[in-house]
């Protein structure tokens, strides 16, 4: 196989893909009404496949603080923060994560990807360390994983047995691993079982890191995540995080107790090795976080709707993920299912994810909604009715 | 006293089975992707059951080294599960 050859039979995929309209894994957005609404293909669409928990995109608040920062800071960074500096907006925003959390300080990342390869490889050494991971986490974190050549053992999904039986396996290895798990999980909108694993961190003497990107926000009365739900914030060694869903911008972040995690500034090649974040961003992030904390209102219409929409694609009898979420993820047999529902949930006016095994856990295909709190009560009307009219197509074959 | 060889890939087999589907033929030549049709993700899940099968521990960045059902059946010794 050549450089380029290995490409055929993707080509081909892509090819069939595009045979019969569009593509589903990159819709042309042709312009964007509200964190809900957007033009695509000339019609307007409800969008609920956008992980905007809190629907922030177009808080006032964040639009203005862009539009200061802009006139005063400019467009962008031009470099890493160890070459070119930390702006005051840097600083001030780590502070307010670190203050968020309660906890001693906070790293910001230009990406939620980066803040995990960043965490992952400057904490863990090949031929050194151990990381155990959730068999169902985040690509960031593999990739993270594989970018720091420790050894990487993955255990079965929430499941405590079986990570209790990793570790003890590990013999005294076990003692300063480092466990990484989600708050609430991306494919299936389960949560992890946050206390049991805290219990088995303790009882080997491991560390615990939680990527909180989808329970930021949704989870928690001030929106911390399942750190907060469970309380055990300061059980968690490293929280981890993104400010692409419910902050409504772009870069990422970790807050630790651990007075080590300021040395991975200089130790962190996803860190050290890119641009730091721009002006703009770090601005709407900062302005988005005080309405992410009191959004409590918000965050009780979201799991209104999450519930809502949940429960009535279960009374259909869709096969769906083990427990409501605002991600709710529709479970198909086969490829060509996913396809065709998602196809006309699109004729009907809705975008949602589609997402194709063998990329999720278990074999199945998934047709993903995220609810968000902005939704309105017609539009999450809108969602079930089609739901209801194209319940055929999921019908076993 | 450690397992054998041969038992590892006999005991290896009736899992490669299952994962890959009953009726496939394969020997130690095979490639566990090409030859068995699995995914890298079919590989990572038939790894869960091989750990808990010699109740040992195989990291996943051991796993680009292997291609084969042998390089499997080899790593699995390496790693001298206990009978
Ligand atoms: C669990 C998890 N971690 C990290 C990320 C990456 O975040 P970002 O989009 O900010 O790069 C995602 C987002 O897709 C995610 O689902």
């Amino acid at each position: 196989m050549t450089l380029l050859s290995k490409f055929d039979s993707l080509a081909a995929d892509r090819a069939a893909l595009l045979s019969t309209g569009f593509d589903p894994f990159g819709i042309p957005i042709e312009q964007i009404y509200s964190p809900t609404e957007a033009l695509i293909k000339g019609r307007r669409i409800l969008l609920a496949g956008t992980n905007n928990y809190l629907g922030l995109t177009f808080a006032p608040e964040c639009i203005q603080a862009v539009h200061e920062a802009i006139d005063r800071e400019g467009t962008g960074t031009t470099g890493s923060r160890m070459a070119n500096g930390s702006f005051a907006g840097h600083r001030a925003l780590e502070q307010e994560l670190a203050d968020f959390y309660e906890c001693r300080s906070a790293i910001v990342f230009t990406t939620g990807y980066q803040a995990n390869l960043a965490m992952i490889s400057g904490l863990a050494r090949a031929g050194e360390d151990t990381l155990l991971i959730d068999a169902d986490c985040h690509a960031s974190i593999y990739d993270g994983c594989r970018l720091s050549g420790a050894d990487v053992i993955r255990f079965r999904h929430n499941n405590v047995a079986d990570l209790d039986k990793r570790l003890r396996r590990l013999g005294d290895r076990a003692a300063g691993a480092l466990i990484i798990v989600e708050g609430i999980y991306s494919m299936l909108g389960d949560r992890a079982p946050l206390a049991d694993f805290v219990d088995l961190k303790n009882t080997y003497g491991s560390y615990l890191l939680v990527d909180e990107a989808h329970s930021l926000g949704v989870l928690g009365h001030y929106g911390r995540g399942l750190v907060e739900e469970t309380d055990l914030i300061n059980e968690v060694d490293f929280i981890v995080g993104t400010f692409s869903k419910s902050l409504g911008s772009t870069g990422g972040y970790c807050a630790s107790n651990h007075p080590e995690l300021d040395l991975l500034r200089y130790t962190s090649r996803p860190f050290v090795f890119t641009a730091s974040p721009p002006p703009t961003v770090v601005a709407s992030t900062r302005a988005a976080l005080p309405l992410l904390r009191e959004g409590v209102v918000l965050r009780k219409k979201l799991w209104e709707n999450a519930r809502r929409l949940y429960q009535h694609l279960d009374g259909l009898g869709y096969k769906l993920g083990p427990e409501p979420s605002p991600v709710i993820a529709v479970l198909l047999e086969s490829r060509e299912q996913a396809r065709a529902l998602w196809e006309g949930l699109f004729e009907h006016g809705i975008y949602v994810n589609l997402i194709f095994a063998p990329a999720t856990p278990g074999n199945e295909s998934l047709v993903r909604c995220s609810v968000s709190a902005v939704h309105t009560g017609e539009q999450i009307d809108h969602i079930c009715q089609a739901f209801a009219e194209l319940r055929e197509l999921a019908s076993a074959s | 006293m450690t397992v054998k060889y041969d038992e590892i890939l006999d005991r290896l087999g009736l899992h490669l089975q299952q994962v890959a589907g009953t009726k496939l033929e394969f020997d130690e030549d095979t490639n566990l992707i090409e030859g068995l049709g699995l995914d890298s993700y079919k590989v990572l899940d038939l790894m869960l059951e091989v750990e808990d099968e010699f109740d040992i521990s195989v990291p996943m960045n051991l796993l680009t080294d292997v291609h084969t059902v042998r390089d499997l059946a080899q790593l699995i010794e390496q790693l001298k599960p206990a009978q």
